[in-house]
């Protein structure tokens, strides 16, 4: 059996290696992929208000829906958005079933090894919960040994429940995760303050809270696939990045979908600014 | 040889970085692939049991005079064998959730009395009752009318009928369409993953998030496990099956 299993291992670890030393040649496959096409396909959100989401007439809308199309603009080419998860978000980049991902992503040490996120990253956010008031959480010692709803993906589940003890119970969408939370199958929801503060002013959780200090702030990263970070698509991405940061775009649309002002994005607008600029 | 493994595994991951079998030598990755293992097999054995014992009662009430039970047992199975068992399983923990009793340690959280893993067993041994009840029905068709006659004239109950009878002679012809039906609950109990029952392929999902690098190798110890899980079952189902067969009866 191990034997077997140790075969089967070393043919595809191969397989892996050969098609990596050929992607560092450039061959600017995607690009060239999505210029000929006419379109290009990016993976969005679609449960993640305000950044990607439904509206009620069922179309894609958010702030990373706008950057989309944005870049969809610059280059030229039609739009098509396609829906993913935490949990499948990079697989898709790297199966090439999407050309680019820009879906509320951490930049992490071990996921720029698998996809090619890009530099600048273009907006941060930190961890903390949703909890409701009638628990009155203090700090997040208060989490040990309880049920804690959770998202399969994010890469603070492991943080909190190594770090406090948390019983994380994770599931595969933010909807079921917060029905849950609502359900009162756990005492707390933990996620990403921008987003949780962007459902405690949508009114629909009036009876909630987010009463911790949030931790481990952590920078977003927008992903083309690890071939091409360092070509075209990657450098071109590179640029669309660092004009959202130093013309005000991201701000400006921050403002659009109502979310609270960032200090990370005015922060990057003022290290980046034109010199020549008064 | 342990120490070994794991050396060769670390070894591993370090010159194939996308081959990191994590879960081969750290051992909190090791724990949570025995735990999901051990809650799959739970899960897969507390299913196959109740759901045989669903189908053996269903086909009995099938076969009833009175047109009450007849009709509940049809009901039964066109509502559970013409509706998705994800969205059985979805609609169960959520919707049916709200209304079980609950209790509350702390007085905030209401524990519910069923958890996700019982609502996962419920509704997957439905799912599957309703198959066995059809799979058991055509058992008993097969089983002559003479025999059921002869039983009658001896002075049989119907009970006792289906019991000695119907059910012992049914059961041999129904083992392989069974062993068809319980290889598929085994390998449908994944989905109760979709309301984070800790199953194996919750862990194994968990570690890959946590660990990108592990994607292939956890998915390559899914095919592995499932396999060995489907095999002893099937193991299982042909030793008993041969077991209980009656020269010149059947095949």
């Amino acid at each position: 059996m191990t034997k077997k299993l140790l075969a089967a291992t070393a043919v595809a670890a191969l397989l892996t290696t050969t098609t990596a030393a050929i992607a560092a040649q450039c061959t600017n496959e995607g690009w060239n992929k999505v210029m000929s096409r006419g379109k290009i396909v990016v993976g969005v959100k679609a449960d993640y208000k305000p950044w990607g989401f439904r509206n009620s007439s069922g179309e894609l809308v958010g702030m990373e829906i706008d950057m989309a199309r944005d870049v969809a603009d610059a280059m030229g080419v039609k739009l098509e958005m396609v829906p993913v998860q935490s949990s499948n978000r990079m697989q898709f980049l790297e199966q090439g079933k999407i050309d680019l991902m820009i879906a509320t992503m951490s930049d992490r040490d071990d996921r720029r090894k698998i996809v090619g996120i890009i530099q600048p990253n273009y907006y941060t956010s930190g961890t903390n919960v949703m909890s409701p008031k009638a628990v009155g959480l203090k700090n997040w010692e208060d989490l040990r040994g309880k049920p804690v709803c959770g998202k399969q993906g994010a890469f603070y589940n492991k943080i909190v429940s190594e770090r406090y003890g948390a019983n994380i119970i994770a599931f595969t969408g933010n909807a079921e995760a917060k029905q849950a939370l609502r359900d009162k199958k756990c005492i707390a929801w933990v996620y990403d303050d921008s987003s949780i503060m962007s459902d405690i002013s949508s009114g629909d959780w009036n009876d909630y809270e987010m009463p911790l200090s949030s931790e481990d702030d952590n920078p977003w990263g927008l992903a083309v696939p690890l071939g091409e970070k360092n070509c075209v698509f990657g450098q071109f991405m590179a640029g669309m990045s660092f004009n959202w940061l130093q013309s005000g775009r991201l701000i400006e649309l921050e403002k659009k979908w109502g979310i609270q002002p960032t200090a990370f994005l005015a922060k990057e607008k003022e290290r980046m600014k034109d010199w020549l600029d008064k | 040889m342990l120490a070994f493994l794991q050396d060769f595994f670390r070894q591993l991951a370090e010159d194939y970085p996308r081959w990191n079998f994590i879960f081969f030598h750290d051992p909190v990755q090791t724990d949570r692939i025995l735990t999901g293992l051990w809650v799959t097999i739970e899960l897969s054995v507390a299913c196959v049991i109740l759901s045989v014992i669903i189908g053996v009662l269903g086909a009995w009430m099938q076969g009833s005079h009175l047109r009450l039970p007849r009709m509940i047992v049809q009901a039964y199975i066109q509502f559970f064998r013409n509706t998705p068992p994800f969205v059985q399983l979805l609609f169960f923990y959520f919707a049916l959730g709200q209304f079980t009793p609950t209790y509350s340690p702390d007085g905030w959280l209401e524990i519910p009395i069923i958890s996700n893993v019982g609502w996962a067993i419920i509704s997957l041994s439905f799912f599957a009752g309703a198959f066995n009840v059809e799979i058991f029905r055509a058992g008993i068709e097969a089983v002559p009318r003479a025999t059921v006659e002869a039983a009658e004239a001896l002075g049989y109950t119907r009970l006792g009928i289906f019991r000695h009878v119907v059910l012992p002679l049914s059961f041999r012809v129904s083992l392989p369409a069974l062993n068809n039906n319980l290889v598929n609950l085994v390998k449908t109990t994944t989905q109760a993953f979709a309301i984070a029952v800790p199953e194996l392929l919750y862990q194994a999902v968990s570690i890959w998030n946590d660990y990108p690098s592990a994607l292939y190798p956890a998915m390559l110890l899914l095919f592995v496990v499932y396999i060995l899980l489907v095999g002893i079952l099937v193991f299982g189902m042909h030793r008993w099956e041969r077991a209980m067969r009656i020269p010149g009866y059947g095949n």
